[in-house]
């Protein structure tokens, strides 16, 4: 295991029915860096990303957080992991029944705060950081896409986590909304000093908070590197990936 | 051969279907008897299922007991037994009518309301999300619940069973004109405390079976809504077909601890 990595990942294989989803899937996660892994949509990347919180164990193969390896953990021993990465799902996954308040502050009630007034304090704070001030009384329904996403971002870094695990942030969000919260992933890096893991398959996302991108082909790791290597890199599968490039006739 | 492997499998659907509910159960007692208890969405739930459930369990209590008050009279009357209606109606409201009807009640309108809200939170990722923040879905979501269940399922069959005799005892005086000294005299002597302590223990057995049931079939639920929907009709018919069959069960073996008629 590198001395800087976070989070490693060795030769993950995962299923889902007959299908082989992840094949010996390794990386690295650098301490303090933002990996985007970009891959074909139904490829495996959200799949990969749910093995690093234990909801999803693999076939074979090990996920080392922090030096320890999380596979062979039940349920109440990954609490103190799960403790430690937040995860932002793809739709938000707010809890339904509770206000945008609430769904913020359930994290710190549920780690033993019972200071209301500090609860209300540490909930517009966060709020405010991913402008969401003024909301907190609105009912997830009636939020749009991005404003669930920065909501869950809220719920999920109200306990600042050592590492975040974003799945399709900017998915379904039209170009100024992604924007934003584009700057969002990147003022969470700088202010929290937070590792990300980024899953997307938006390259405008990518070249915006990468500091490594992995992209994820056949279910191994194809290529692994900085965003100018991924520029300057000729292979055509990668290529064809950021460049948008089906290769099927009109 | 066909037979024997499609029985073969069924059987072990059921043997697995038990295993899981068995294994939710022994996690829920688990983490109940380790402290892990949120008291403030127990309250929630007791208000949700017990003082809820109330109105629906009083009108089907008090109906039955009217109809059953009306035929066992019907009956009664050409053997001219008018006055041993009281204690018919009363035991059978104790020993069976209150608890199973509170049961089924609770299965249709607790149980499909608790696998529909659990169905919906996994299909939605609710459920990933409260792992995620590393909080346990039995700690969080089932054993409120179970504690709910197991404090207002016996309560419930108690207004059940009061209610039904109640109504009884009404319809036999006032309407079908039996001696209400008659009436209660015999009942009285019929009915014993162990009468009303077997109904009040089935109670506790229903709502076991009715939370765990409920909750498993919440918890597995997938493939979107149609899924949520599948999940609370099987919650509903099968929460509904066990009481009815563990009551059958609970029945023989409770009578062998409390019998039925002997006195003392």
């Amino acid at each position: 295991m590198s001395a800087d990595a976070v989070i490693d990942v060795r030769d993950l294989v995962q299923r889902i029915g007959t299908q082989e989803i992840l094949r010996g899937f390794s990386i690295p996660v650098i301490r303090g860096e933002t990996l985007v892994l970009l891959g074909k949509s139904g490829g495996g990347k959200s799949v990969f990303l749910r093995h690093l919180i234990g909801l999803m164990k693999p076939i074979s193969g090990q996920i080392f957080v922090e030096g320890e390896d999380i596979t062979k953990f039940g349920e109440r021993e990954l609490e103190p992991v799960r403790r430690k990465v937040g995860m932002v799902f793809q739709d938000g996954a707010l809890f339904d029944s509770m206000t945008v308040f609430e769904n913020v502050a359930f994290p710190l009630r549920e780690r033993g705060e019972r200071n209301e007034t500090t609860i209300s304090r540490k909930v517009a704070d966060t709020l405010a950081l991913v402008n969401m001030a003024g909301h907190d009384k609105k009912m997830p329904v009636n939020l749009s896409g991005g404003m669930r996403k920065r909501v869950a971002l809220a719920r999920a870094i109200v306990s600042p986590p050592e590492v975040i695990l974003y799945d399709e942030p900017t998915a379904g969000l039209d170009p100024i909304v992604s924007d934003s919260i584009n700057r969002l992933i990147r003022r969470m890096q700088r202010q929290l000093n937070a590792t990300s893991i980024v899953v997307t398959h938006d390259m405008v996302s990518c070249n915006h908070i990468a500091d490594r991108v992995a992209l994820l082909h056949e279910g191994r790791v194809y290529f692994y590197g900085t965003t100018e290597d991924l520029k300057q890199t000729q292979d055509p599968i990668i290529r064809d990936f950021v460049d948008g490039r089906s290769n099927e006739a009109d | 051969m066909n037979l024997l492997s499609a029985i073969g499998a069924g059987f072990l659907a059921f043997v697995v279907y038990l295993g899981q509910v068995t294994e939710l159960a022994a996690e829920t007692f688990r983490s109940i008897f380790a402290g892990r208890i949120r008291f403030g969405l127990v309250l929630r739930q007791i208000s949700h299922i017990g003082f809820g459930s109330q109105m629906v369990v009083i009108v089907t209590g008090a109906f039955t007991g009217a109809v059953f008050t009306a035929q066992t009279f019907f009956q009664f009357a050409r053997l001219n037994m008018e006055s041993a209606v009281g204690p018919v109606v009363s035991v059978a409201m104790c020993r069976e009518l209150g608890p199973v009807l509170t049961g089924l009640m609770v299965a249709g309108r607790v149980g499909a309301a608790m696998s529909a809200e659990l169905g919906t939170m996994k299909v939605t990722q609710q459920i990933d999300a409260l792992r995620a923040l590393a909080v346990h879905p039995v700690d969080y979501l089932v054993v409120p619940r179970a504690l709910a269940m197991l404090v207002s399922v016996p309560l419930l069959v108690g207004e059940c069973i009061f209610f039904g005799m109640g109504a009884a005892y009404l319809v036999a005086t006032q309407v079908l004109d039996v001696s209400p000294a008659y009436y209660l005299m015999n009942m009285y002597k019929f009915t014993e405390a162990k009468d009303i302590f077997m109904g009040v223990l089935k109670g506790f057995a229903f709502a076991v079976i009715i939370v765990f049931v409920s909750c498993r079939e919440g918890l597995n639920a997938r493939d979107g809504a149609v899924g949520v929907g599948r999940a609370t009709t099987e919650a509903v018919v099968i929460g509904s077909l066990a009481v009815l069959i563990a009551n059958f069960f609970l029945t023989m073996l409770l009578n062998i601890f409390f019998p039925a008629g002997v006195n003392p």
